[in-house]
This record gives C-alpha cells, sequence and structure tokens, in this order.
C-alpha cells in the first residue's frame, strides 16, 4: 500500500487523531495526536491490509523552533505467510507524534511493538520523553545518575562526571560551530 | 594442601559422602556476567537471576561504550561523520560508511557514479565475509571449539590486508563517503582479490568440517535459544537473525540500493534438520541456525563479488563539488542490510551544511533486546551459546 492509501485510510478510521500529513520530501509521514497514538499503533499492526509488523526505529527530535519535541516511529510491512519464498512486496510508513517540550508525554506503544521497549528507554534517556505506561523505563545508555539529556538542543555539557574531566570551559564558551 | 590446613579451617572440609553434588535446594541468586566476560563480546552485562543451573531472568546493561555518536553528528559535515560511523560497528565499517553515505545522498540528491557503485559493493560483501569470519571463529571459541578461531582469522587477515591496499585502514576504512568512494582500487588489486576468492571458497568447507557439523557444536547450540519469526518482527531482530528463523528477507532484494537488484544471488535460510544437509537435532530458529545461515552468506558474497569485478566500469569514483553541501530541509530514513541486520540512518536538514538531526538505528540494539525473552528457563551453560549466536558488536549497540 501507498503512504496516501494507509493515511487516508487512517483519517476514515480515526478523523480527529490524524493531525497532518506530509507527502512531499523524502520521508513521508502522518502526525498523530498523542492521546489516540497506542490505539492507532494497534491499528496499524492488527489490520489485515497494513500488518505493519516490524517497528524499525523511534527517532527523537528536538523543534527547539516550535517548542516541542516529537518522535518518529519508522514502520515496515514485513509478508510472513509464506516464509520461504522471496517476497519483495513491501511498503514503509513514518509515524510523527509531537508533544511539548515542558512536560513531554507521549503514550507507551510496547505492549504493541517490543521492540518500542528498549528504544523509548533511549528517547527518555537522550531527550527526556516520558513515555506512559512504559514497563520499565530507566536510563538506557547513560548511567543513572547522569544529569540532563544530551540531545536536546539546549544541553549543557558537564564540566566533569564524579571527579573524571568532561569538557573545559574554554570548549564550552567556544563552540566549534 | 597439607591436612592440618584443612583441619584447622574446617569450612574446606567438603562432605562428599552426604551428597552435597546432589542436592537439589533451590535458592535464588543473582550473577553478574560482564562487562568483562570474555563471551560477551565486549563491555556487555547481563544480570542473570538463576535458581541452581536454570537460568529465570536475564537483564542485560548496556550503554558502557556510548560516545552519543548521534550529538557528534549534529556538530560535523556529514563527510566528516563517515569515521563516526566506522566506530560503531567496528567489524563492519564498510557496511556502516554506506549505510550513512546512502542516507545523506538521498537527501542531497546526489548520484553516485557506476564505478563507485561496483566498487561499493565489493568492498561492502567482501567486509560482510570478514564480519562473519569473526562471528564464526568467536563463537566456536565461546563453545569451546579453539581451531576454527584461527582458521577463520587466518582468512580474515587476508581480507584486511586487502582492504589495508585499498584504503589504507585495516579496520576503521571510512573508504565509502558521501557521493562514491574515497579511492580508486588500487593497480592489481582486482586480480588479487579474485586470487583470494579462489583461495577463500574452498575454506567454507573447512569450517563446516571443523565447526559447523562438528558432534559437539552441534549438541551445544542445537534446540537452544529457540525464536520464531513473529518473535524476531516484534522485537525488531533482523539479518542473520531473521534468516535463522526461516523467513527469506534481505533488504538488498526487497529494497536494493547501490545497484544490488542487478547481481544475482540468493537468499539462504534455515531449513530444519534433514533438509539440505542440516544435521539432527536442530530446529529452525535456534542457535545453530542463526550460526550456519552466516555461513551459508559467505557463498553468497563471493558470488557478488565474482560479478561485481566483472563488470567494473571506467569512470570516476566520487560525484563532484562535495564539499559543504547545503543539505535541504527534508528529512529522510535509509537502512541498509548490514551483516548483523538492518542499519539505519534517519538524517534531517535545515538547510545549513550540518544536520540536524542524525540517528543510527543499530541491528544490535535491537537484536540484543531480545535477550531476555530468549534467555527465560534456560541452563546457565546455554546463556554464552544464545548471546553467542545474537552476534553484538557493542560498539554499536552503545553508539
Amino acid at each position: 500500500m501507498a503512504p496516501e492509501d494507509i493515511f487516508k485510510l487512517l483519517a476514515t478510521e480515526f478523523g480527529d487523531a490524524v493531525e497532518s500529513t506530509t507527502f512531499d520530501g523524502g520521508h513521508p509521514h502522518v502526525t498523530i495526536k498523542p492521546a489516540s497514538w497506542p490505539g492507532v499503533a494497534l491499528f496499524l499492526l492488527e489490520n489485515a491490509k497494513l500488518r505493519l509488523n516490524l517497528l524499525r526505529s523511534i527517532t527523537a527530535l528536538d523543534l527547539l523552533a516550535d517548542d516541542k519535541l516529537a518522535c518518529v516511529y519508522d514502520l515496515m510491512h514485513v509478508p510472513t505467510d509464506d516464509p520461504e519464498t522471496l517476497i519483495t512486496d513491501t511498503f514503509e510508513i513514518a509515524v510523527r507524534v509531537v508533544t511539548d517540550r515542558n512536560s513531554p508525554v507521549i503514550p507507551s506503544v510496547a505492549h504493541v511493538w517490543a521492540a518500542a521497549d528498549w528504544h523509548e528507554r533511549e528517547a527518555f534517556d537522550l531527550m527526556g520523553i516520558h513515555f506512559s505506561n512504559h514497563p520499565d523505563l530507566r536510563r538506557i545508555l547513560c548511567t543513572d545518575d547522569w544529569v540532563g539529556h544530551p540531545l536536546r538542543k539546549d544541553y549543557v555539557f558537564p564540566l566533569e562526571y564524579h571527579g573524571i574531566p568532561a569538557t573545559t570551559e574554554f570548549e564550552l564558551t567556544n563552540p566549534r560551530h | 594442601m597439607s591436612d592440618t590446613v584443612l583441619e584447622s579451617q574446617p569450612d574446606l572440609l567438603v562432605d562428599h559422602d552426604s551428597g552435597t553434588q546432589g542436592d537439589l535446594r533451590t535458592e535464588e541468586m543473582l550473577i553478574n556476567m560482564g562487562p568483562q566476560h570474555p563471551s560477551t563480546h565486549g563491555v556487555l552485562r547481563i544480570v542473570l537471576r538463576t535458581d541452581g543451573e536454570m537460568v529465570l531472568e536475564a537483564i542485560p546493561h548496556i550503554g558502557y561504550l556510548h560516545r552519543c555518536a548521534e550529538k557528534i553528528g549534529e556538530n560535523v559535515q556529514p563527510y566528516q561523520f563517515i569515521p563516526y560511523t566506522d566506530r560503531m560497528d567496528y567489524l563492519a565499517g564498510m557496511n556502516n560508511n554506506q549505510g550513512f553515505a546512502l542516507a545523506i545522498e538521498r537527501l542531497a540528491g546526489i548520484e553516485v557514479p557506476a564505478r563507485a557503485q561496483v566498487i561499493r559493493v565489493i568492498l561492502a560483501e567482501l567486509n560482510r565475509i570478514a564480519s562473519h569470519l569473526v562471528s564464526l571463529g568467536t563463537y566456536g571459541l565461546d563453545m569451546g571449539a579453539f581451531t576454527a578461531f584461527l582458521y577463520c582469522f587466518r582468512e580474515r587477515e587476508m581480507i584486511l590486508d586487502m582492504f589495508e591496499a585499498a584504503c589504507g585502514a585495516r579496520l576503521t576504512y571510512s573508504a565509502i563517503t558521501v557521493g562514491g568512494v574515497h579511492d580508486d582500487l588500487p593497480e592489481g588489486w582486482i586480480e588479487r582479490c579474485r586470487e583470494f576468492l579462489d583461495y577463500f571458497e574452498p575454506k567454507i568447507n573447512d569450517y563446516n568440517n571443523l565447526l559447523s557439523f562438528n558432534q559437539i557444536f552441534v549438541k551445544r547450540t542445537s534446540r537452544v535459544g529457540i525464536i520464531s519469526i513473529d518473535e524476531c518482527l516484534a522485537y525488531g531482530a533482523t539479518g542473520p537473525m531473521l534468516r535463522g528463523s526461516g523467513l527469506r528477507w534481505d533488504l538488498r532484494k526487497t529494497q536494493p540500493y547501490d545497484g544490488y537488484e542487478t547481481y544475482d544471488f540468493e537468499v539462504p535460510i534455515a531449513y530444519p534438520a534433514g533438509v539440505n544437509g542440516v544435521p539432527a537435532g536442530v530446529v529452525v530458529g535456534d542457535c545453530w541456525s542463526r550460526y550456519y545461515v552466516r555461513v551459508l552468506e559467505m557463498t553468497q558474497s563471493v558470488r557478488i563479488i565474482r560479478q561485481a569485478m566483472d563488470r567494473l566500469p571506467e569512470g570516476p569514483t566520487e560525484a563532484p563539488k562535495l564539499k559543504n553541501i547545503k543539505l535541504p530541509d527534508d528529512e529522510v530514513y535509509v537502512e541498509v542490510e548490514n551483516p548483523r541486520g538492518q542499519l539505519g540512518f534517519y538524517v534531517r536538514g535545515d538547510g545549513s551544511a550540518i544536520p540536524a538531526r542524525v540517528k543510527a538505528r543499530g541491528p544490535s540494539f535491537c537484536n540484543l533486546s531480545i535477550t531476555t525473552k530468549v534467555c527465560q528457563d534456560v541452563l546457565l551453560a546455554d546463556v554464552p551459546a544464545i548471546v553467542g549466536s545474537i552476534d553484538v558488536v557493542m560498539g554499536e549497540v552503545d553508539r
């Protein structure tokens, strides 16, 4: 299915939950309201026409200019009915969920795709997005006592971590770019 | 130890007659495996909740190699980020370079010259063989078979020598860059590569005789850590893991890039015992299946490289004017088939020469997340077999 057809299907099925759709550019995506996202996710996985069974990646974005944070979910349909035959007929879509920058909360979809568990932990760790109903939301790449979320655009690098020098004041005041 | 010492320290005396070893007293125990355990292939730490010999739960802890490469990607130009991709999956640097280069090319609309595409395929497939050789060798090592490791590394060394001749580096190549390849192949390299392939292809049989069909190895890896296709997809496990569970799926076929659609090759999958020479006891989706898919993939890589060398066209190896390319206000998500699975790069531009966001989706990261699910109610000795068959590279899990 082409992204246009999938987005149309979503618009008829969920109506208001679809905020906007983007077709032009290199990454067609549909923007879904955070509250409706788990329901839409379940529909994307279980609908017989869609069966988007592979959650490839969750990318957390910092939209500093709009004062928002966002998650981009890249999904793909992998045909499994006839596993021994090579089937190249596949399709992919992307879903974007935008949340407030000051109190960022997005409902978890770890119960829909198990892969979301670690991806959401990563987005929480590096971008500070909270995923409600996540089974085990804690930092995954940084240490538990790390301060701040490094991928935020306004993140300030610490001078040291437990006595280990991390950066210098010169580096902080003279960024390379 | 003399008797007097034992008498003075009664704790050291073990009463063998009362059958301490047969005591099945159950007591839960937490065992810390790693981060410096030799069978974890890097700095992976797994906390095991055990009851006797049974593992009730295995929880991986990662992040020991975290360098926040994605943040670095937001501070440098794309061609400057290529060396950082080498250091993610450091056993498959070429494939990582290729993934990131493809993402930037699609974002900025750069055409790659025909000769560069073919060289990319040659380098990427050679790197796939080298990466699988490490996987095979170290997996044998985990299972107690030392010899195969030496044989695998002997051949890998030859590939690294060829890479050194082609780009000057043995591990962190940066040979595939945005818009093409950094250097053309040196004179005589193609002949050398042909010679190597003629030498290497019969060696795959040696690995099979030494390791794949070795009874001890088969007994240790078959029927262990069985994963179904649906479980693989739910956890995002791809590559040899998915094919080892019996699904014929390969991005080089389904979403071809760099001209893979023009090459004639097969996608090997796992078969049950008795089919296509698979030894007795093997079940589709177990550790042995995942291991053997990698062996079969090496043969296909040899086929692809031979075809690529036959058709290598003349011409430039890099698109012109590549420094300071302005990235459009757009975004892309591109995936390539890494030796370990689907490696994805999400890149977002904002009109300047530096990306606004770079995200790497590492196959090892997703493949590793299935550990807790698979290592439930297995024997303690099976944990290294399962973790080894997933074939993780921590540099890319932690990024």
